[in-house]
């Protein structure tokens, strides 16, 4: 392994090691704007230039190789010089248009400027034009005059997505990022040219004007929007509530896990977080008299529901009360689940699986057309209908039809999205007791007795687990709205009411007692899981795979 | 009158064509070449010759052969650089018309001695008659049994093919030229690889330019040594000096490497017009850094040139007399340079344009007294810090035009105009 002298200190690394890359291991960082480690190297940029001894120009650390014995200077004069030049030319054409970009405060001209520029301007001319507000693509706005042509997005099309949508056209300091004539920036996965792109050339149409970035506050989370659980962070803006119109989380950024998304994430989950401060969330417990829905208290609904629930088993028995629990729901939740409906009530009709009638879009890179982030913990922690010799959900609306199921609770799914509108209403219907426990009013939830506000991905902690096995925390990073809980407080309430409590307080409670009872988390907590996750035993060579279809 | 090897085609009445060529001693060398000689001999006598890379960098020919890696499964490739477009540079262009096939032959034998089947010429856009006469000439070759298959009888097979550039100086570039020829943006790559070893199609490739190739027959029929003799020391043979300017008689001269600047411009080119003084000179096309009149008994090869901070560069020697503002030269030649960047790297593409822009405002009669010292800067900050060599050709005129003229643009900034006459 070659051995490298960086700014004085001697580092060996792994032949193939770019000085850009060496350095970082060092904890030096060298600026830069076109490299990104997810991409192909193109040098175009020239901020990360360095001076090597024995080498009479300086060189671009992103493409030179480490030579064994090479020494590298990342600070000295020589180098300082270049780097502010690279700047001041990078900068003398840009629009210095700060105070209305949206990219001021993440900015990667900023940031430098302040580290290594600091120098007087020496621009008197006239600035080239070019063109500003071009909408590219469904979520992408471009301004021209701001972009410094590091070709990462165009490089992002080309070699991520395959799609081709984007070129630097014309030449000189005329050179210009647009998307292909006829063409638009239209692909799966289009938002990450606005996370790579260093300035604020291309900006979010989900998040232009809406808030500055010093307002938000990062929590790291997974995407809750299919199975594959891409890590993100979730940007939530706390200090300025009042000037986001009630809108709490601003925006996902993915997060990056090198077993999972890498850097990336697809549009579908980035944008797919609307619901959370949504009108159609359900903020209190509610009960339908006579047709019309009524906000309870906690209380009142706790006392009148486990009252009911014990009523109807008392009554019917444990084979009338169907339980439909949710993939989307963390381990954490599910566990209180299993354990309140299974070893409380001691029912057996216990079921999570809907399939969904309109299969969801895959790809062979991140998207699963499976859109739950925990159908796998849920098989593991044993809430399907064949792990409890019960019915399944299509038996227990047969049932219900029937009318011989005559109570259902009912978590988080819309049964529109797996089965006829008219099946569903007709079923539920026909049941005495429907209870709706989920985040957002929908069919279900419209054709249930009462209806129990649960708080979203972004108000609680947990884990999911996701495809390939791989257990992962999700943090909470807003409180939940109105007055809703998350789903294990609300079974833990219950289960006390019904005479049985569960000495649980914090979610890693949960989870601890989770890792107990069940063989396929042995070993686990939350601090072995860790910023990356970790998989479950027996799942090494699904991991392979999850990187498979990163590198394919 | 010193020996010709090219030019002595240039008065001959149809020396283009096959006919002509061969009665005056072509194809000789190609077709002992491929009777009798190894690559590895081919490479050794171009090496001796001192052939030295005429378009404009001076790498030793045969060397830059010996790179092509000799175990590749992949096809090699020769490409021949016809891009010719560096300012006060045409030699290339009278070498297509008059010595057509002596290019060829000299492709033959390199594309022999690299273990090529395939060459491409790669011409610039605006020389259309020359394409044309390229294309017209490869067809009569093809005709004869010189191209295709088994060319001469041989077990050697070779195409050759005219490839169009659409107008960008920066094609010019050995790499910009590679990506054009793939159907690409010309945008330069990055080294290394160099292209010996990826070349065009990912393949082993050797870029040679026109000029070049064109004197290998003669390496070849009369001998490393006799081609050597005719030169400086490491300097091999002849050169076609393209000359314009303010001179009696600008052309193409082809005089031994390493001849005094001095005799090409007054024993060759007649001197200067209306018998006016030398106020400066450009040695080797425009990007090369300027000479002044003290500095004309240069001799002209890459070694001499390089001892006084200037270069040989592509030997397009353009001569300005005292009636030139410098200024506007250099605004001129600046202009040149940031209309022809790329715009790939941040240094050459934005520090082009500024530097024009002050150039510019500096004629105008608004110059700063800072400006000078900041075109210098700019120039400085340019310099070895691109990807290409395009950087340094914008900004070594810029370095010397001020360096050597200081009074001439402190007169326009403070005056706000030239103190030249006629301006």
């Amino acid at each position: 392994m070659p051995k490298i002298t960086i700014d004085g200190t001697e580092i060996e690394v792994e032949k193939g090691t770019t000085v850009i890359q060496a350095a970082e291991q060092l904890g030096i960082e060298i600026p830069r704007y076109c490299y990104h480690p997810g991409l192909s190297i193109v040098g175009v940029c020239r901020i990360c230039l360095v001076e090597i001894e024995r080498m009479p120009k300086l060189q671009v650390a992103c493409y030179t190789p480490v030579t064994d014995g090479m020494v590298v200077h990342t600070n000295n004069e020589k180098v300082l010089q270049a780097r502010r030049a690279v700047l001041e030319f990078l900068l003398i054409n840009h629009p210095l248009d700060c105070p209305v970009c949206d990219q001021a405060g993440e900015c990667w001209l900023q940031n430098f400027y302040m580290q290594h520029g600091l120098y007087d301007s020496k621009m008197f001319e006239d600035k080239v034009k070019k063109q500003k507000a071009l909408d590219i693509g469904p979520n992408v706005m471009l301004d021209s005059e701001r972009c410094i042509l590091c070709s990462r997005c165009v490089r992002f099309c080309d070699e991520i997505t395959e799609t081709f949508e984007l070129g630097i056209f014309n030449r000189g300091d005329h050179a210009e990022l647009l998307p292909y004539p006829g063409q638009e920036l239209d692909n799966k996965y289009s938002g990450n040219t606005i996370d790579i792109c260093p300035v604020g050339a291309l900006t979010d149409k989900d998040f232009r004007f809406r808030t500055r970035v010093w307002y938000l506050t990062e929590t790291p989370s997974v995407c809750p929007g299919c199975s594959t659980g891409c890590n993100i962070s979730v940007h939530h803006n706390d200090k300025r509530p009042y000037k986001a119109g009630g809108i709490r989380i601003s925006r996902l950024k993915p997060r990056y896990n090198p077993e999972v998304n890498q850097w990336w994430m697809c549009d579908e989950g980035r944008y797919g977080f609307t619901y959370v401060d949504d009108d159609s969330r359900i903020v209190a417990p509610q009960k339908k008299t006579r047709g019309r829905w009524q906000e309870l208290s906690w209380n009142d609904a706790i006392d009148e529901i486990a009252n009911k629930m014990k009523d109807t088993i008392d009554k019917h028995g444990a084979e009338a009360f169907g339980v439909i629990l949710s993939p989307q729901m963390t381990n954490e939740d599910l566990f209180a689940a299993k354990r309140f409906f299974k070893e409380t009530l001691e029912l057996e009709n216990i079921d999570f699986e809907v399939a969904a009638r309109e299969k969801g879009y895959e790809d062979d890179f991140l998207m699963k057309a499976d859109k739950n982030p925990n159908t796998e913990g849920a098989k593991k922690l044993g809430v399907s209908a064949m792990d409890n010799s019960g019915l399944e959900v299509a038996q227990m609306l047969a049932e219900a039809k029937d009318k011989r199921l005559k109570a259902l609770y009912i978590c988080h799914h819309d049964l529109e999205k797996g089965f006829n509108k008219e099946e569903v209403k007709a079923a539920l219907s026909k049941v005495d007791l429907v209870i709706f426990q989920g985040t957002n009013q929908n069919l279900t939830s419209n054709l249930a007795n009462y209806c129990l506000p649960s708080a979203t991905f972004v108000e609680i902690d947990g884990t999911f687990t996701n495809f390939a096995g791989r257990v992962q925390r999700i943090h909470k990073a807003v409180e939940p709205l109105g007055e809703s809980k998350p789903d294990w407080i609300i079974f833990r309430n219950l289960s006390k009411r019904l005479g049985k409590s569960m000495p649980y307080f914090e979610p890693e409670d949960v989870f601890n007692a989770l890792v107990e009872e069940v063989d396929a988390f042995k070993g686990l907590s939350y601090e072995k899981i860790g910023e990356h996750g970790i998989l479950l035993d027996g799942h090494e060579e699904s991991a392979e795979k999850e990187m498979g279809a990163l590198v394919a | 009158m010193s020996e010709k090897i090219i030019s002595k085609f240039f008065d001959i009445e149809d020396s283009h064509t096959i006919d002509v060529y061969e009665k005056h001693g072509g194809y000789e060398a190609i077709r002992k070449v491929l009777k009798k000689w190894t690559p590895e001999e081919i490479i050794k006598e171009v090496s001796n010759a001192n052939l030295r890379g005429l378009g404009g960098a001076g790498f030793p020919a045969g060397r830059k052969w010996s790179f092509i890696p000799k175990n590749s499964p992949k096809p090699k490739y020769l490409v021949i650089n016809a891009d010719e477009s560096e300012p006060g540079t045409f030699k290339d262009r009278y070498v297509i018309d008059n010595y057509t096939h002596g290019l060829f032959e000299g492709i033959m034998i390199a594309s022999y001695a690299i273990g090529a089947n395939m060459a491409f010429i790669y011409i610039r856009g605006e020389y259309v008659r020359q394409a044309e006469r390229l294309v017209e000439q490869i067809e009569a070759a093809y005709k004869k049994g010189y191209l295709g298959k088994q060319i001469f009888g041989s077990e050697f097979d070779l195409d050759l093919i005219v490839h169009r550039g659409a107008g960008a100086y920066i094609c010019g570039e050995e790499t910009a030229l590679l990506e054009s020829l793939e159907g690409k943006k010309g945008w330069p790559r990055m080294k290394p690889p160099f292209p010996a070893i990826e070349g065009v199609f990912r393949s082993p490739t050797i870029v040679n330019n026109v000029e070049t190739l064109a004197y290998v027959p003669t390496i070849i029929k009369n001998g490393a040594d006799s081609f050597a003799n005719l030169g400086s020391e490491r300097n091999g043979g002849l050169r076609l000096y393209s000359i314009s300017g303010h001179v009696k008689n600008p052309g193409v001269y082809e005089l031994p490497m390493g001849t005094p600047l001095r005799e090409i411009i007054y024993k060759h080119a007649g001197g200067l017009q209306n018998g006016n003084g030398i106020k400066a000179v450009v040695p080797g096309g425009s990007s090369s850094p300027i000479l002044t009149p003290d500095e004309i008994d240069v001799k002209m090869d890459f070694d001499s040139l390089a001892a006084i901070d200037s270069m040989l560069g592509s030997a397009g020697i353009i001569v300005m007399d005292e009636s030139t503002c410098m200024v506007r030269a250099l605004y001129v030649v600046t202009r040149f340079y940031h209309h022809e960047s790329c715009g790939q790297c941040t240094p050459c593409r934005e520090g082009t344009g500024w530097a024009e822009k002050v150039l510019k405002r500096i004629l105008d009669g608004n110059g700063r007294p800072e400006d000078i010292d900041n075109l210098v800067e700019i120039a400085d900050n340019i310099i070895g810090n691109t990807i290409c060599p395009l950087g340094d050709a914008a900004a070594l005129p810029i370095q010397s035009y001020v360096k050597k003229f200081r009074e001439e643009f402190e007169y326009h900034v403070r005056e706000g105009k030239c103190d030249v006459k006629g301006h």
